[in-house]
């Protein structure tokens, strides 16, 4: 098990080296550089050369990669071209506010997700499922920014009840953690739902029934425990999923967290933020994987075994 | 009596699967019930734990009594009240029979906490002395080990101690050995047997292996398609069957002595539950099959040697009529 851990976190050294290359050569064929945003309306091409070789941006690409590199080796991640700020500062700033969307939004899919997919499995095929599924349906199909459009025009716009945007206390977190959580719940409880049938099909539940055991307990704590390893494996993907995923809806909400800080930097071609930007929600995803399959070893003996 | 059936009819959907079967089984009795895939053996099994629902099923005629008391009436409060407890069940196959994710101990502990009322210590020392005595070695690390770190043979002896744990009266065991090597079957039906004999109970053993029925059971019961072709006395039944299909179901067993080849099977196969030949189920592949076969359902008839057979020409016309 250590050792299985072990090496699952030594492979992370090489995925991330090669998901920063990838980073680093896909950012520099967009259009354009951060000195546009730099130079003053009518400049000369001498003071463009001036600023290219300033930020290194003259050297070749393998050579800035290896700059690079060197310095987030070394725990700097450099310094903002645009923003003219450390880029581990911007990155400190934003990371807690998309942390705690993140964070909130998996509690809250992960949550509702399961107690639907339960609700639905428990009544298949009568109306409580009936509707359950049509509403996850819908409920998976809507882009994020156009449902937290709609929430911001019923909820804020129309009702009143929470702010427009922002990040200014709690009421601010409402309506993005539903509009992210929203999506992640269907996903959740259509898989619950389908990891609940089939394990009801399960032998085993046999040998329950005939000790006497009560239906609920056996759905409960037998049908819904294995169900829920299943659960656990689209959870893991959704973990780094739910930081990049949060983008969009950062950006409706005007919220100051890594998607805008990311969209933003995009923008105004600030490699070095949207290098490291990016690292961090390939680190997520690869996080997440690995604590899923943690996960997944601690629920399931025959995983554990097999490790 | 403790356990009569009778006249039970069970169907699932619209089709009647098994059709008025009759037997009574004391205390102490153990009942071997044959018959080849799809005759009802199962379905029986099913209608005397109370799991028909299960599986879509219902008991649609007759009368399961137990201890004086009719299972196919009782409210499912009751009969789950009764299950684990004084009818215990072993199912098909022990590979499957476990939870994969849960530990050995915890899985037989909740019969005698749930049906005896005992707490988590106690049950433990007793399902510790339940294993032990099934000659499970080192029972406290068994315990804690998953199912899939035991053999076929010892998941097998777990179901039997949770079917043990609630002291049951009766146990409906259904084809105990069918997924086991054949040295770990004779073990575990010498097992069954002994337990039966120590302890007073009620075994009904449901077999397709003519074998096992002549080494474990008192009595038995043929179903052919789900219905009963004959029952009577073990011995009487291997001395002189008297219906074709029980004769047929005993030549199909090996025997010391026979030329190479000369083992024969039954020709033909069960009918389909959806297409019942009219008449005596069996007389499409029966050799005696004679006038009236194929247009009256026979009736269970009185043998002199203590059964009963439903057969217009049965063999040796020891009808006691």
């Amino acid at each position: 098990m250590l050792g299985y851990f072990i090496r699952r976190v030594l492979v992370l050294i090489p995925v991330s080296l090669a998901v920063s290359m990838v980073i680093f050569s896909i950012i520099h064929l967009i259009p354009g550089d951060p000195i546009d945003n730099l130079l003053k309306i009518g400049a000369g091409p001498e003071q463009r050369e001036i600023m290219t070789a300033r930020y290194g941006l003259d050297k070749p690409l393998a050579v800035q990669y290896w700059i690079w590199l060197s310095g987030v080796l070394q725990g700097d991640l450099g310094t903002a071209i645009v923003a003219r700020r450390p880029v581990a500062d911007l990155i400190a700033q934003a990371l807690p506010h998309s942390l705690a969307l993140g964070l909130c939004a998996l509690a809250f899919s992960t949550f509702f997700g399961i107690v639907l997919g339960t609700i639905a499995a428990l009544n298949r095929d009568r109306w409580p499922d009936q509707l359950i599924m049509t509403v996850v349906l819908l409920g998976s199909t809507v882009p994020g920014f156009w449902l937290g459009l709609l929430l911001i025009l019923v909820f804020s716009v129309w009702l009143g009840m929470f702010p427009v945007s922002g990040a200014r206390d709690w009421s601010a977190m409402v309506l993005p953690v539903l509009t992210v959580g929203l999506g992640g719940t269907a996903l959740v409880a259509r898989v619950t739902r389908v990891a609940m049938v089939e394990a009801g099909q399960r032998d085993f539940l046999m040998l329950l029934h005939a000790k006497g055991m009560r239906p609920a307990r056996i759905q409960l704590r037998h049908v819904l425990r294995h169900a829920l390893i299943p659960v656990v494996t689209i959870l893991s993907l959704r973990i780094g999923w739910i930081l990049g995923g949060a983008v969009t809806v950062e950006v409706v909400f005007a919220r100051p967290g890594l998607g805008t800080l990311l969209i933003k930097s995009l923008n105004q071609h600030d490699y070095p933020v949207v290098q490291a930007c990016l690292l961090i929600l390939a680190m997520a995803v690869m996080l997440g994987t690995l604590a899923g399959d943690l996960i997944q070893a601690a629920m399931d003996p025959r995983v554990r075994a097999a490790l | 009596m403790l356990l009569s059936v009778k006249n039970l009819s069970v169907g699932i959907g619209t089709l009647t699967l098994l059709e008025s079967v009759s037997f009574d089984l004391a205390k102490g009795e153990i009942m071997g019930l044959v018959g080849e895939s799809g005759s009802g053996k199962s379905l029986t099994a099913l209608a005397l734990t109370g799991l028909l629902p299960l599986i879509g099923g219902r008991v649609t005629a007759g009368s399961l009594e137990f201890d004086g008391t009719d299972l196919a009436t009782l409210p499912k409060r009751k009969l789950r009240a009764l299950r684990g407890r004084r009818i215990a069940f072993i199912t098909q196959n022990p590979m499957t029979a476990l939870d994969p994710v849960q530990r050995i101990g915890p899985q037989v502990d909740f019969v005698s906490r749930t049906h005896l009322g005992l707490d988590r210590k106690e049950a433990r020392a007793r399902t510790i002395e339940l294993l032990t005595q099934l000659r499970i070695p080192q029972a406290d690390t068994i315990c804690s080990a998953y199912p899939h770190q035991l053999s076929g043979g010892m998941k097998q002896r777990i179901v039997i101690a949770m079917a043990l744990a609630g002291n049951p009266d009766l146990i409906v065991a259904d084809e105990p050995t069918t997924a086991l090597d054949v040295t770990v079957q004779a073990q575990i039906i010498h097992l069954l047997t002994r337990l039966v004999r120590e302890r007073g109970l009620a075994l009904v053993l449901i077999t397709h292996d003519m074998g096992v029925v002549a080494q474990a059971c008192d009595k038995v019961a043929v179903l052919y398609a789900g219905r009963l072709a004959e029952q009577k006395p073990v011995h009487a039944l291997f001395a002189s069957p008297q219906h074709p299909y029980s004769a047929a179901l005993i030549d199909c067993i090996p025997r010391e002595g026979m030329a190479p080849g000369s083992l024969t099977g039954i020709p033909g196969n069960v009918a389909s539950a959806t297409a019942y030949p009219a008449g005596c189920r069996f007389h499409p592949r029966c050799p005696r099959a004679g006038a009236g076969c194929d247009t009256k359902v026979p009736v269970q008839r009185g043998l002199s040697d203590a059964g009963t057979v439903a057969c217009h020409y049965p063999l040796n016309g020891a009808l006691d009529v």
